[in-house]
């Protein structure tokens, strides 16, 4: 096992969700995904070059980087924005720190958010699945849920609301980011990093169990301007937006996240509460990305107080104080 | 009685091997013209040489004798003549202090007299193992007499390590598999010192046939040891996961296996002590698997120390490739490579390899945590490494360098192929020196 490999399983395990976005968004979803992985090698190329350092392209990083930033793109986004995406994250996430293995903050997140706030409305416009000739713009099901709640409509349930029942959201027939929306494809390529041992369980279960946790506690209160969701709405909660890329491909980043099984699960649960925070009382409609840089940024801190329990570990007696005189 | 049992925490598994050399009896090597016997071959003090050049040797003839309290005699493997007295680099790197001695073509029939030892006290045992320079030959080589001088702790458990988890290596199998009753007496002896309340020997899974002769004869001699059936994983073999294995007890940062009651002895020091009880003979030739993909036929020898290197390739019908990458003494986990092929072994030597070229991308730390997930000691090797590298030796200490054994889990693991242990083996020196 070495890098390359790893990065071949990670670039496996997400093409089914990639290819189903294709599928279900159209051929355009395809060249917005090959742009957003030719843009991210050949930067990594040039910059390569221009320093001189060994051929980096090979250790296939900059390709999965890519894919993922073309995974997070709305499938008709105008396609200078997935290369801009691509061009920040390998140049100033990536590289300015210092290349791979020195970035503090996930590049394709960084790349992702980057153009999320300076093109906001060509990021947050998204067509309905296997969309008609005229591929008509739709909402996605958090972010219907949320206008409608801020329009002053009573809460009834998730899939009432955005019209979308939990098996769309499961299989992917929602409206979303080309690679986000197929849960169920997404979960089956987390899965298989989990088994060929690329990532541990530790961060996705973490991650999920505690956004589904505080989901659950708060749910049937209202919060906010944004909603709490009744118990059945769990599971939508969960298979919308960019959760499950998110716990399964973005928080297990090995370069940006704890190396401890105990600073991972601190990590998870951190990327949990944050996203919780951000998606029921943020303005945004989605939480994902913003909550796991949130976390990337506290790693440092967590690897440096979070230490494995040494083998043969002997808990220090503290001594006696000594009586004032 | 056996059970599969093994350590929790970290460890790697390594492709086995053993097949090269497992079904090679074991065989005494022809004695060379010429042997090199250094007298740092042992833990601790290297020997004071008692011999000068143009002296005559006698077989068994002490020829170094131990320099400190922690240092062990050293014996000629040979009758013969002292040609020079000069400095060798041995694997390890060390500089020591050496006999070269020219070997007589007609060597003397000895050590053919059994003595009896059951009415021997401690004191005595001891003091003929110390005489006899018995040193661990699991490859520590820590002067035996030193080890089991209890000094009036209980102990709980003799555990003999038979466990041999080093892939490629078979000279602790084959010794099990032909001298098991001389190794089974010398386990007896060690017992009789040690005063356990149990006497277990561990050895790995994957000889499930040694574990069945060992128990047939353990059975018809009545002996009261018990043979515990280990999971493969590496580092089993190791006393510290041994001791977790055997009787559930974890030997804190800093403490001896003693600290825990327990006692770990290699099943070759084992055989040694018997030679050096029943056969009043000194520690002067020992087993060692000579194999590797390199060689063209890999053997068991039985060869006296001071052996060049070269001598045993040879005798094993030399490399069978032009792309001989490494040699290296020991096992390829924890062993030393080393490029001269007349170096000579030593008391420790429980291996000699010649491995082929294999491929590997060097790479960077990518935090993958894998290293931290193996560490058998619970370290955290990304984070040691980094400050090494960074020359924070200071920091890599406090991190726990000095606890981390050498075991090579890190770096077999690690998939940018990263130097771990040669960077904490230069970290615990700098960071010792900066205090």
């Amino acid at each position: 096992m070495d890098i390359r490999k790893s990065m071949l399983y990670v670039f496996i395990a997400l093409l089914p969700s990639a290819l189903w976005g294709v599928f279900v968004f159209g051929l355009m979803a395809l060249v917005v995904l090959v742009l957003s992985v030719a843009a991210a090698v050949a930067t990594e190329y040039v910059l390569a070059r221009i320093t001189r350092e060994d051929n980096t392209v090979n250790d296939l990083s900059a390709a999965v980087t890519g894919l993922l930033i073309g995974m997070n793109m709305p499938p008709h986004v105008p396609l200078y924005i997935p290369i801009i995406a691509s061009i920040f994250a390998i140049i100033v996430v990536k590289w300015t720190f210092g290349g791979l293995g020195c970035n503090w903050m996930n590049p394709a997140l960084g790349g992702r958010v980057f153009v999320f706030f300076s093109f906001t409305s060509a990021m947050s416009s998204f067509t309905l699945p296997r969309g008609a000739v005229d591929a008509a713009s739709s909402a996605t099901p958090l972010s219907a849920v949320k206008t409608l709640l801020s329009n002053g409509t009573a809460y009834t349930s998730a899939s009432e609301m955005s019209g979308f029942s939990v098996l769309d959201a499961f299989i992917g027939n929602v409206p979303g980011c080309i690679g986000e929306v197929s849960a169920l494809l997404l979960i089956a390529g987390g899965l298989f990093l989990i088994y060929t041992k690329v990532i541990t369980w530790h961060i996705p279960v973490s991650f999920i169990g505690s956004f589904a946790v505080l989901t659950w506690l708060f749910s049937d209160l209202r919060c906010g301007q944004g909603f709490c969701i009744p118990m059945g709405d769990l599971l939508m909660a969960l298979f919308s937006g960019g959760l499950m890329l998110g716990a399964f491909f973005m928080a297990t980043d090995w370069v940006t996240t704890p190396t401890t099984p105990v600073g991972m699960i601190v990590f998870g649960i951190g990327c949990g509460f944050f996203t919780f925070l951000i998606r029921y009382f943020g303005s945004l409609p989605e939480g994902v990305s913003l909550a796991i840089i949130l976390m990337n940024v506290a790693t440092p801190t967590i690897e440096r107080y979070i230490k494995p329990k040494k083998f043969g570990y002997v808990k220090p007696v503290k001594a006696p104080k000594e009586a004032k005189a | 009685m056996s059970r599969i049992s093994t350590f929790k925490r970290g460890g790697v598994h390594p492709a086995d091997k053993k097949f090269l050399a497992k079904d090679s009896p074991i065989e005494r090597l022809p004695i060379p013209e010429e042997l090199i016997v250094s007298m740092s071959q042992h833990l601790g003090a290297p020997a004071t040489c008692l011999k000068k050049k143009g002296d005559t040797v006698v077989k068994g003839e002490k020829i170094g004798t131990a320099a400190s309290f922690i240092s062990a005699e050293v014996h000629s493997p040979v009758s013969g003549k002292v040609t020079d007295v000069r400095k060798v680099r041995l694997p390890s790197g060390v500089v020591a202090d050496a006999l070269v001695i020219k070997t007589d073509p007609e060597q003397p029939e000895m050590y053919t007299e059994r003595f009896d030892w059951q009415n021997l006290s401690t004191q005595e045992l001891l003091a003929q193992i110390k005489e006899m320079g018995i040193v661990g030959m699991g490859g520590a080589t820590f002067p035996a007499h030193v080890k089991f001088s209890t000094g009036g702790k209980p102990v709980e458990a003799l555990v003999i390590n038979g466990v041999e988890c080093e892939p490629y290596l078979t000279a602790d199998y084959r010794s099990m598999m032909e001298r098991a009753e001389d190794t089974l007496e010398g386990i007896m002896i060690l017992a009789k010192i040690l005063n356990p309340k149990k006497t277990i020997i561990g050895i790995e899974h994957n000889k499930p046939d040694a574990i069945a002769h060992l128990e047939e004869i353990i059975a018809k001699k009545g002996y009261p040891i018990e043979v515990y059936d280990l999971k493969m994983k590496y580092p089993q073999g190791d006393e510290k996961q041994l001791l977790v294995a055997t009787i559930g007890k974890e030997i804190p940062s800093g403490k001896l296996p003693l600290d825990v009651g327990g006692v770990v002895c290699n099943i070759g020091t084992a055989y040694a002590v018997f030679e050096a009880i029943v056969l009043h003979k000194p520690l002067f030739e020992r087993v060692m698997t000579v194999t590797g993909e390199a060689i063209t036929t890999p053997k068991n020898i039985l060869a006296p120390i001071g052996t060049k290197a070269s001598e045993l390739i040879a005798y094993c019908g030399g490399f069978n490739t032009e792309e001989v990458d490494k040699l290296v003494s020991g096992g390829p986990m924890m062993g030393f490579a080393f490029a001269d092929e007349d170096t000579p072994t030593c008391k420790g030597s429980s291996g000699l390899l010649a491995l082929k070229a294999e491929p590997l991308t060097k790479g960077v730390c990518v935090s993958c945590g894998k290293c931290v997930a193996h560490c058998p000691i619970g370290l955290m090797p990304n984070r040691m490494f980094r400050n090494i590298t960074n020359a924070n030796y200071q920091a890599a200490m406090d991190l726990g360098l000095m606890d981390c054994k050498e075991c090579g889990c890190c770096a077999f693991i690690c998939p940018a192929h990263l130097p771990l242990v040669q960077g904490f083996k230069l970290g615990k020196k700098l960071g010792r020196k900066k205090k």
